[in-house]
């Protein structure tokens, strides 16, 4: 009867195991002392069924410090390319750049993630994007704790009835806001750093206010 | 691994001496390497005594003090592209020196063991690293010490530059020349002097200097008619130039200037007339340098071409401040100096704005600041304040011209921004489409927050009413004005909605006449000065001033004392608000200046108990300013 409820495991990959088993520790209550993944990929389009990841770039962020030698940038190799999608994001067909397949891709950056808490503006569509391509290779969804900057952000404006809050706050804004340079936008890593310089400056602000704690961001 | 973001670090650091003298090669190898830092303000990044980092660091952005504990005295100040925290690529030891961020700061931290390659190998880098080291200051080139860096290891103490070593510091000059051919008409020299807003010009001969033209010769030679206008350059210039080497302390080059009676030195490359000219110093680059002079400072915001370089001035205006400060000079003359060299370097601002954009405005228009700036209270960096109105134009136009305001303001404000002032957390900037308005537009506002006076009215123009021109045309402001009051006179309900705003501010002192502190956030059991003293202030005298008519004075103090003025039976309460505004005022500029910060919340216990026993008594004036105010306007009746 028992066994009857019980998930049915599946056989996946050594690398998705090795994964899944760093979830098996707590995250420190700290906030220095927490690792946060700052990712943005570029993708052929935003339909989820249809469209692919073309690069994800991602930066590890701790104690307010981004080592560039633990930083991720992958550049996939994907068949269809659409070219109207090639103008947005820059990233040309011919670029020199070494491409992987999909699948080393997924596997390379759930190496590097770990069970770090992972932050992109506009979070679900990059890690529906990503669950997605998971999907694809027969593996289930990211199990890390996910932060997006454009909603953190909406918390650090004050309340005043002379302001009126944005549904929706675009990455450009933020960069405007917080007086970050947008060299490099529509790189993936390019875009994945000035969110995490972004995302400093709203952890910052946050923790001024009444009560903060770590467990408060992700609530 | 080679990335975006390393090759992103690479670009910046190849800018800056050391590694200017590495390749770009190499600084992409090495940048994989280096660690990106956020401090907030006032972080520590080292303290003195802590053991050394296997980092040394350089400023992206923000600011970085260095500091002694014993004194707490700043030795030095590193901006973008300075590097710091050199101690242990130098020796095995720990800090001398304490490090901190001054402004909110991005750091590049660069690994002393990936760098240590280029030290032995690059003989520029072990030069600089050494000056930079031992002096402390960001120009160690001009010290013209030389020595090498790891064949042996001197005793190197860190000797901060005090203010009576002032003189030996070496001299900033500009290198950019205004220079002339010897055959230039005068017309044309005369004109180039005044575009670059220079006081001499330099005549070269194949790039090498062979005379001086000054504004004392223009007068002399030309105004007297011993030459006609017609004259060239080499008629009227002054020869031979005197010359002198680049490296040179301000000591020198005031000595040379007053050996000579000349007034601008020009520097060749090996200090003789025969080498190529690089850079001429000016008395007033000598005066810059020594720095406190609010007229020299105004010289230099008028001058400056880049925010950079206003920037700077602002901290040479902020250390005027504390000069001033410490002199004990009444406040209303310190307020006036200080509020002009801000509005000036806010005007500054703005024309370099205007210079950016390609086209010229379509119509008139003035800038306004608004809240303490408004008021001529700003002394210390706080948040920005503005709006623009601009002429009336027809409706189809009315689209196009906004937008180009818009675009002015959103530069203008991003300009200040850098220069430090802090965007406005409420969006009250003319960058904000709701506060870029046409004159029209700005009257129906403002006439509606006058005849609908509810919470969200009041607080608008309680904000807005004491908006102060900056830059544009006069004219346009005054009419708005003149709106204001007549309107307000045909609702008098209004008053009593401002008075009952004014009103509503927390009284600062509780119910045995202690301090009030704030319960929670994050400035838990600190004193809100702004708030709980001088909000009741500044709101009252803004009521009072409205509803006597009285225009165009928007400074509290000046207000009351006016108020004094019309008012005689109230004399001695409205002398005694003007007095508790200033000392308020020069308390929390004093408390902003120590703390490098707004000054507005206090910590109670490091007040003396003097310092306290004042405050205390200024809370009596403002309780019986509020007992005035709601007897005077019945807002009881309104509360009640």
């Amino acid at each position: 009867m028992i066994s009857f409820f019980k998930k049915r495991k599946k056989n996946y990959p050594d690398f998705w195991v090795q994964y899944a088993s760093k979830f098996e520790t707590k995250l420190p209550t700290e906030l220095q002392k927490v690792r946060f993944v700052v990712l943005d990929t570029e993708t052929t389009g935003f339909d989820y069924d249809n469209d692919r990841i073309l690069s994800i770039g991602a930066l590890s962020l701790q104690n307010n410090t981004i080592a560039i030698n633990q930083s991720f940038e992958v550049f996939l190799d994907q068949h269809f390319y659409h070219a109207k999608n090639i103008e947005i994001h820059g990233i040309m067909q011919e670029e020199n750049k070494e491409r992987i397949t999909e699948i080393e891709a997924l596997m390379f950056f759930l190496e590097f993630i770990e069970d770090s808490i992972l932050v992109a503006h506009h979070a679900g569509f990059d890690i529906k994007m990503i669950n997605e391509a998971l999907k694809r290779h027969g593996m289930p969804n990211l199990k890390n704790k996910v932060l997006d900057t454009s909603i953190l952000y909406k918390r650090t404006l004050i309340k005043s009835p002379l302001l009126i809050p944005q549904e929706q706050y675009t990455l450009d804004q933020l960069a405007e806001k917080f007086d970050i340079s947008t060299k490099d936008r529509h790189t993936a890593l390019g875009d994945a750093y000035i969110t995490a310089i972004a995302f400093i400056k709203i952890v910052e602000k946050l923790k001024s206010t009444k009560n903060f704690s770590v467990k408060k961001l992700w609530r | 691994m080679k990335n975006t973001i390393s090759f992103r670090v690479a670009d910046f650091i190849k800018n800056y001496p050391p590694f200017n003298e590495i390749k770009l090669k190499d600084l992409e190898e090495l940048s994989q390497e280096i660690k990106i830092i956020y401090k907030v303000r006032d972080a520590v990044i080292f303290d003195e005594d802590e053991k050394a980092h296997e980092y040394f660091y350089m400023v992206h952005k923000g600011a970085v003090a260095l500091s002694r504990n014993a004194d707490n005295e700043i030795v030095d100040l590193c901006d973008e592209g300075d590097i710091f925290g050199l101690r242990p690529l130098m020796a095995n030891e720990d800090y001398k020196i304490g490090a901190k961020a001054y402004e909110e700061s991005i750091l590049y931290a660069i690994p002393i063991s990936n760098f240590k390659v280029f030290t032995k190998s690059r003989e520029g880098v072990s030069n600089f690293l050494m000056e930079s080291f031992a002096s402390n200051t960001r120009n160690p080139y001009s010290v013209g010490r030389k020595g090498k860096l790891f064949q042996e290891s001197p005793e190197i103490s860190v000797t901060p530059p005090t203010n009576d070593l002032l003189d030996l510091q070496s001299v900033n000059y500009s290198k950019k020349l205004v220079s002339c051919a010897p055959d230039a008409t005068i017309k044309a020299v005369a004109t180039n002097m005044t575009k670059k807003k220079v006081g001499a010009m330099l005549v070269l001969k194949d790039k090498l200097p062979s005379g001086i033209i000054t504004d004392k010769d223009l007068r002399n030679k030309i105004a007297t008619g011993k030459f006609p206008i017609t004259a060239r350059a080499k008629d009227i210039m002054s020869s031979p130039v005197i010359t002198y080497p680049t490296k040179m302390t301000l000591a020198q080059a005031q000595m040379a200037m007053m050996k000579s009676g000349i007034s601008h030195l020009c520097l060749t490359q090996d200090g003789t007339p025969n080498t190529e000219a690089i850079g001429i110093i000016s008395k007033h680059d000598i005066m810059l340098e020594l720095g406190n002079n609010p007229a020299v400072l105004m010289k230099a915001i008028n001058r400056a071409r880049k925010l950079k370089k206003i920037k700077r001035i602002r901290h040479s205006i902020m250390s005027l401040l504390k000069g001033y400060l410490a002199q004990n000079i009444p406040l209303t003359l310190i307020s006036k100096i200080i509020t002009e060299l801000n509005d000036a370097c806010i005007k500054r601002v703005i024309n370099i704005s205007l210079n950016k954009i390609d086209s010229t405005p379509p119509v008139k228009f003035a800038w306004l600041a608004l809240g303490s700036q408004g008021r001529s209270e700003q002394l210390l960096h706080t948040d920005q304040d503005n709006a623009l109105i601009f002429e009336d134009v027809p409706e189809d136009e009315l689209g196009n011209t906004k937008k180009y305001f818009i675009e002015l303001s959103k530069r203008v404000t991003k300009g200040l921004h850098e220069i430090g002032y802090e965007y406005c957390p409420a969006e009250m900037m003319a960058s904000n489409p709701e506060w870029c308005l046409s004159l029209t537009e700005w009257k129906e506002r403002t006439q509606h927050w006058i005849t609908n006076p509810g919470k969200d009215e009041v607080l608008l123009s309680s904000i807005f009413f004491d908006y102060n021109h900056t830059y544009g045309n006069q004219d346009l402001v005054q009419q708005l004005t003149a709106h204001i009051l007549s309107t307000t006179q045909k609702y008098p309900i209004f008053f009593v909605h401002l008075a009952s705003g004014a009103l509503q501010n927390p009284s600062p002192s509780g119910f045995f006449r202690s301090f009030l502190v704030e319960e929670d956030g994050a400035h838990k059991d600190f004193f809100d000065l702004k708030r709980r003293a001088l909000m009741p202030l500044v709101e009252g005298a803004r009521v009072l001033v409205l509803s006597n008519q009285v225009k165009s004075i928007n400074n509290t103090a000046e207000r009351f004392e006016k108020l004094a003025e019309i008012e005689p039976n109230n004399q001695e309460l409205f002398l005694a608000c003007s007095y508790a505004t200033k000392a308020l005022l020069k308390f929390r500029t004093k408390q902003g200046l120590l703390h490098n910060d707004s000054g507005r919340f206090i910590s109670l216990d490091t007040l003396s108990k003097e310092e306290k026993i004042k405050l205390k008594r200024t809370f009596k004036t403002i309780k019986e300013l509020q007992e005035l105010l709601k007897i005077r306007f019945k807002v009881a009746n309104l509360v009640g």
